[in-house]
């Protein structure tokens, strides 16, 4: 085996100072402002989590005013999920990795790029403002008429950042679709691409057919809190049920945004792990569109007890079931993929492992709250936030952190520990089943989301949960440590250090500002192993 | 799981399905995941890279299998689905014989009326064994009036009313949640159902001092507003007669029909102008802003008892009593704490 040599020219040695990242138009380098910024916004979302855990250690409510708990849950969920999650894979992984996927130099529009780094940016100082003038209190879904007429925080500036961020990730969307389409390599056609690149086409509908309709939703809540319209306060002739079914229609589908590009990064690391062509590829290809397709059908199950009629519920609920048959398909295809492979277990299968439990258990429980005759009971309980985080957190972050471990050495050149990042790999699934697992039981128990105080019989769960978030907060803690470490001190990786057969892993690793010398023109067949890929990964 | 229960008391006559339902899903869910689990720990191990240079053996997929794993939990989730729905339509269906009950969510609390005139702030006390229908609104914003022992809850929404039922199995104090978060004291917004037995529950009725019943308040009301000036039960007033009009069609001036129910007559106080009865020009005011929620529910209530055929299948009227909010309640059996 011999030893990589780190590339003296490459994307992060072209150009230096503040200056030449921050006008750059280079799809990695955008993908690594994204990165420093979504990271920056996890933190923050994770300390406002860290709040809720602490208070709700003690029945009482004794550890913050009722208005500042209520901030943090606001605060947690807007940030995590406008700033961190939609924009997560996408945003890094997406912008980093389609461009070499495909044998393409760049994005169509890598000035739009940056400006969509820009247009975040620019939504998260208008949130950032929102919380240091004193937060905001309304829950991340911002009902109305409690947002448009009730609440007296900065319920406006808050708004306006989601809107604004919401452009960001339009853009990104639309650059990722005429890429797609456009800049293929001569000879890749469509049954040829890596499925991280079709669960990518596949958010990208979402969000260019799905975000315009939270923006005008938005609007309207401004509409009615600065000029008074009556568009969603009964008082003033409107409907607030309405404000329902439009968010939704939205943040439905956004939840897709979260998971679709994750489910295609397990896709690339099994194979890579398994060396071995996923099983049923193309039912795996369009399961992603059946999602996103389905996805923008299915908005009222949030709204059963809500007021819509008996039978728009009974429709809303056989169509929410059939989001669950494409995600239960990948799940399968994924489980059959290991059989007869040759599985090897770094930290990115570890994540792929704890991912496979995390979104199995996020699935299934998906089953109960769309079933009628139980989400009756469980609606707006602690089983639903169990629920959605086994399938945001256990789901799209196990995907998003499988795939920074997976492509950090492309991105940086570098390995990092491998004894470290196991060992968070081990800590952030353990973590999580201790955080959330107790909450589904809370929420069989009857107990509501967004409480402040909770009557004592809750308190052992509550507890059990908030130890696990502990752990599950060193978890997250420790990759920023060992892969800031890696910058510097790693090994170097060389251009395939897995012996992967995607075509980013042909190029250097860091790449050139270009990615490749040359147009790639022997394409071959999606995760084609032959002996040939691992001989020339040079592992041996 | 020693000390920690895993689910609350089951005290109304639905509280065991929704529970069946729930275990039926509990048990195929981790069937999946006990069954997919296994499979890729069991591949971790039996298929470990032996050497370095090893790859997968190359295999494209299968029809057959792909058919199978996507018809099997097709079917299962039809058979959720369907049960689901039945138990969600039982839910939704308060049976005619029902005992009516009105809620209002305020921020932050519950205020909840008895048809008797009895009035009560989170606490709500209720006979075993008798359907009980709960008519929800709310003053300010969205609200969730949620029983977690009776498996049962519904959105309190500003501006109209949503229908809850349930019938209660088992004496005892269960919590009553505020379920859709609703500002500051949301988690304060909380209270006690009282379920007692039926002679518990008649001297509870009886205790304290009296203002009449709804109805009664209602009728009062109907003076004081003036309503009675317009609204003859001859018929040859300006607005067309309240008598007999309880769960019977009327004609629309667009040619429509609309059901006289609690909502219809709601929306016809607040938003006079919204259905205008065929044969009557519509000169009646808006009465949003003019009448509380408290008020309207008894102007309701006052309209309903001019209908006793329709009254006729709701049970009599409870005595006129009404115990203030302070009240102890009769220690139930069974008590819950």
């Amino acid at each position: 085996m011999e030893t990589p040599v780190y590339p003296a020219h490459n994307y992060l040695s072209n150009g230096h100072g503040l200056k030449s990242w921050l006008l750059t138009k280079d799809h990695k380098r955008i993908a690594i402002l994204y990165l420093i910024s979504i990271s920056a916004f996890f933190f923050l979302g994770g300390l406002f989590a860290v709040g809720i855990r602490l208070e709700l250690t003690t029945p009482q409510g004794d550890l913050f005013q009722p208005d500042t708990y209520n901030k943090f849950f606001t605060l947690h969920g807007v940030i995590m999920v406008f700033f961190f999650l939609i924009p997560s894979v996408p945003a890094v992984l997406g912008n980093f990795l389609i461009p070499p996927m495909i044998g393409a130099k760049d994005l169509a529009f890598p000035r739009i790029n940056l400006l969509s780094w820009y247009i975040y940016v620019i939504g998260g100082i208008f949130t950032l403002f929102a919380i240091v003038a004193g937060g905001v209190d309304t829950g991340w879904t911002f009902y109305t008429p409690y947002s448009s007429a009730s609440s007296s925080t900065n319920v406006a500036a808050t708004a306006l950042g989601v809107f604004i961020a919401g452009f960001s990730s339009i853009l990104t969307g639309l650059n990722f679709i005429v890429t797609i389409h456009r800049m293929r390599a001569p000879g890749l056609h469509w049954f040829k691409l890596p499925l991280f690149v079709w669960a990518h086409y596949a958010t990208s509908l979402i969000q260019v057919l799905g975000t315009p309709v939270v923006a005008i939703t938005i609007v309207m809540v401004f509409a009615e809190r600065a000029f008074g319209f009556g568009i969603f306060d009964p008082q003033r002739g409107g409907d607030p049920v309405l404000f329902q079914h439009l968010f939704w229609f939205y943040s439905h589908p956004a939840v897709y945004i979260m998971i679709l590009p994750a489910l295609g990064v397990i896709s690339e690391i099994v194979s890579t792990f398994s060396r071995k062509r996923i099983f049923g590829y193309s039912f795996v290809a369009f399961s992603s569109l059946a999602i996103a397709v389905f996805g923008f059908i299915v908005w009222a199950h949030h709204m059963f007890v809500a007021g819509i009629t008996v039978y728009a519920a009974m429709v809303f609920s056989f169509l929410s079931f059939s989001v669950a048959i494409p995600s239960a398909v990948k799940v399968f295809n994924w489980s059959a993929t290991l059989h007869r492979g040759s599985l090897s277990f770094e930290a990115p299968m570890l994540y792929v492992y704890g991912f496979f439990g995390l979104f199995l258990i996020g699935g299934l429980t998906g089953l109960f709250l769309a079933t009628l005759g139980t989400d009756i009971h469980l609606h707006d309980t602690y089983f639903v936030v169990a629920h959605f985080h086994y399938i945001m957190v256990g789901g799209a972050i196990m995907g998003y952190l499988g795939g920074i471990h997976f492509w950090w050495p492309k991105m940086i050149g570098r390995m990092y520990s491998e004894f470290w990042s196991r060992i968070s790999a081990i800590l952030v699934f353990v973590g999580f089943n201790l955080t959330f697992f107790p909450q589904f039981v809370l929420g069989y128990m009857g107990m509501p989301r967004r409480y402040h105080m909770y009557p004592d019989e809750f308190q052992v769960l509550n507890v059990l949960s908030s130890g696990g978030a502990a752990v599950l907060g060193l978890g997250y803690l420790l990759p920023v440590i060992y892969l800031v470490y890696s910058i510097k001190y790693g090994e170097v990786a060389g251009n395939n250090p897995w012996g992967a057969s995607g075509l980013e892993w042909r190029t250097q690793s860091p790449p050139l500002t270009e990615n490749f010398l040359e147009v790639p023109t022997d394409i071959p067949e999606a995760y084609e192993y032959t002996p040939k890929v691992i001989r020339e990964a040079k592992l041996v | 799981m020693g000390g920690i229960p895993l689910f609350p008391e089951a005290a109304s006559s639905f509280a065991s399905e929704v529970d069946a339902l729930y275990l039926f899903i509990v048990a195929v869910s981790a069937f999946f995941t006990v069954a997919v689990s296994a499979a890729v720990v069991f591949f971790a191990f039996r298929y470990r890279r032996k050497h370095p240079e090893e790859i997968g053996a190359h295999i494209e997929g299968s029809l057959p299998l792909e058919l199978l794993w996507s018809v099997i939990p097709t079917i299962i989730a039809m058979v959720m689905f369907a049960w689901g729905a039945k138990l969600f339509y039982e839910m939704r269906r308060a049976p005619a014989e029902s005992m009516q009950i009105y809620a209002v969510g305020k921020q932050w609390m519950w205020k909840f009326q008895h048809t008797g005139g009895q009035r009560e702030i989170n606490e709500l006390h209720v006979p075993v064994g008798r359907p009980i229908k709960v008519l929800v609104t709310s003053e300010d914003v969205l609200h969730d009036l949620y029983f977690p022992s009776f498996r049962t809850k519904i959105d309190a929404i500003p501006g109209r009313y949503q229908t809850l039922w349930f019938e209660a199995t088992k004496p005892g104090r269960y919590h009553i949640f505020c379920a859709e978060y609703c500002g500051t004291k949301h988690s304060g917004m909380i209270g006690t159902v009282i379920v007692m037995e039926p002679q518990q529950y008649q001297d509870w009725l009886a205790g304290g001092g009296s203002e009449g019943t709804m109805a009664e308040r209602g009728a009062k009301l109907f003076n004081d507003l003036a309503c009675n000036t317009c609204h003859l039960d001859s018929g040859q007033g300006r607005g067309p007669s309240l008598k007999d009009i309880i769960g019977k069609p009327v004609e629309l001036a667009g040619g429509q029909t609309a059901v006289v129910d609690e909502a219809y007559l709601r929306e016809s106080i607040l938003n006079s102008q919204a259905k205008i009865v065929k044969g009557f020009t519509p000169l009646m005011p808006t009465f949003q802003g003019l009448v509380s929620e408290e008020g309207l529910a008894a102007l309701i209530e006052h309209i309903k008892s001019l209908s006793p055929q329709a009254a006729a299948s709701t049970p009599a009227p409870v005595p006129a009593a009404a115990p203030s909010t302070s009240t102890p309640a009769a220690p139930a059996q069974g008590a819950r704490r």
